[in-house]
């Protein structure tokens, strides 16, 4: 039995799609079988919301009288990115603010832009022909904003490490605050909610997937960066380690404090958590089958952080629901863990995006490009080497030219 | 009267026996919430003190004068269910157990098992968690 994206987006479009969140979905396949759970439900919805770092939003200020070309820009003294048109910035998430450092960020003016508040612009430039003026300094909101949207380069990560830490002292990352000798342990997924743990081969997200971004409708734009779909993978095709991202992108305008939240993680930066949601149709058993994975059946892998090399020790598996359940062993050793990504807000978005989908006819639309998937070029590191050999021929060609 | 004190040790009094001076001396009944004490290293001790206001304040007075930092320690902590996103990072380093997530994945706090270590203050990402003193 097989549905086509246009026989789901009819139903939904009339009302009659039979959406469930993968929870639900889960527990439908458990009772009745994947079988009868494909036959019977259109769609499910996913959900995730964990710091992404990798974010932040492109901004155009329209122009003041008379008209700067802005250079060096500071919302809030947090630093934008210059190297754009006149008025058009980009603001990281995980820019640091120039006097009040990590506590204040990107990411915490973005979440003051959408929680109405006024942002201090401060730019200055060269000052030409068409742009005369030198500096500026006034306060914006997000009404005041022409465009204003997110776009993520790597949100939703396709799983993500367990962290734990040998060492004897307490290690400050990314991952949280890690404890000495294997202290504690920390994970970032929503599990069997995350959406790529869904798709696990990207057959039904792709570029121009229409998903729920910090609140707002958006789309995925391409592969997110480090998109690494050649991770490791377990017998039913999902990695066990970090693997595929999706670049994401979205109207801050319509998007939602309460899934866009800056953070700060001690003794190492500013992020953000981000609501990220796609709604999966349910185009066969085969796709079905995934979606049914529970907790118990998704691992994670445990690296340990206290190596700070590019390949850490792998020291073996374990499930999102030993993870769940609050302790982990680890080489032996009963180990207590935490999440640091919300699992009740990623049920909400689930439950949220349930809503578009069911009662609002949010339709879905199939990939205009697939994602790249396992067997793709490899993902490469970054190797430090000399300044290469001029390619031989190179400077000949550009003289014909 | 019971007060909750944060002292911090200087290196050269790390080996003197502090606690069992405010039991003989001063009449109190010391309750060690967290220390952290190594030979020839700044140490840190939060002690909850109860006995009478004389003779705490005389025994904060000889804390002092034997070169150790007395400041009052927190004496509540809070959440604040508006910043916070229940991320759970609180309870990856709790160790007393005082924040762990519920069956629903939601934030329980059980002050009883609190011991103040402020390990969560500095873990929330969210700046959720405060201190009071």
């Amino acid at each position: 039995m097989a549905k086509s994206w246009e026989e789901i987006n009819a139903r939904i479009a009339s009302g009659d799609a039979v959406v469930l969140t993968a929870e639900e979905f889960a527990q439908v396949a458990a009772e009745d079988g994947v079988k009868a759970a494909a036959r019977k439900v259109d769609v499910v919805t996913t959900g995730t919301f964990g710091p992404m770092c990798s974010s932040g939003a492109f901004l155009n200020f329209g122009h003041a009288d008379p008209p700067i070309k802005m250079g060096e820009i500071e919302l809030n003294d947090v630093p934008a990115s210059g190297g754009l048109a006149a008025v058009d910035t980009y603001l990281g998430v995980t820019e640091p603010s120039r006097t009040r450092g990590i506590e204040y960020g990107g990411a915490h003016v973005i979440e003051d832009l959408l929680r109405g508040r006024a942002v201090r612009l401060r730019a200055r430039g060269p000052g030409t022909d068409c742009y005369p003026r030198t500096e500026i300094d006034t306060w914006v909101t997000l009404d005041d904003l022409n465009q204003a949207y997110l776009f993520n380069p790597r949100n939703a990560y396709q799983n993500y490490a367990v962290a734990v830490n040998s060492t004897d002292r307490t290690l400050r990352t990314y991952l949280g605050t890690l404890l000495p000798k294997y202290g504690n342990a920390t994970y970032c997924s929503s599990g069997s909610l995350s959406p790529l743990l869904n798709d696990p081969t990207y057959r039904a997200i792709g570029v121009g997937t229409r998903c729920f971004v910090a609140g707002a409708p958006g789309f995925v734009a391409w592969e997110g960066t480090q998109h690494n779909p050649n991770q490791a993978r377990d017998d039913n095709g999902v990695p066990v380690a970090p693997s595929g991202t999706l670049a994401v992108i979205a109207d801050l305008k319509a998007a939602d404090a309460g899934f866009f939240s800056a953070a700060t993680m001690s003794g190492y930066g500013v992020s953000a958590f981000v609501g990220v949601g796609v709604p999966i149709p349910v185009l066969d058993e085969d796709l079905a089958a995934t979606l049914a994975l529970t907790d118990a059946q998704l691992s994670a892998t445990v690296f340990d952080y206290g190596v700070a090399r590019r390949s850490r020790p792998n020291l073996g598996t374990v499930t999102y629901e030993e993870l769940r359940g609050g302790a982990i062993e680890v080489e032996g050793r009963k180990v207590p863990c935490g999440p640091i990504s919300s699992l009740a807000v990623a049920r909400r978005i689930a439950e949220d995006l349930k809503r578009w989908v069911a009662e609002e006819r949010f339709t879905l639309s199939a990939p205009l490009r697939p994602l790249p998937g396992p067997g793709a070029p490899p993902f490469k590191p970054l190797e430090e080497r000399g300044e290469p050999e001029p390619v031989l021929g190179a400077e000949e060609a550009s003289g014909d030219a | 009267m019971r007060r909750r004190l944060d002292l911090t040790f200087p290196p050269r009094q790390a080996k003197k026996p502090i606690t069992w001076h405010l039991v003989r001396d001063f009449d109190l009944v010391p309750n060690i919430l967290r220390a952290q004490i190594q030979p020839g290293q700044y140490g840190r001790m939060v002690v909850e003190v109860s006995g009478k206001r004389e003779d705490i304040e005389a025994a904060m007075a000889f804390l002092a004068h034997e070169g150790l930092e007395v400041r009052p320690a927190a004496s509540d902590i809070a959440l604040d269910e508006e910043r916070c996103v229940v991320c759970g990072l609180c309870t990856a380093v709790c160790k007393p157990g005082a924040m762990v997530l519920g069956e629903r994945a939601e934030l329980v706090f059980d002050k009883d098992k609190c011991v103040y270590c402020e390990a969560c203050v500095s873990a929330c990402p969210r700046r959720a968690v405060t201190l009071s003193f």
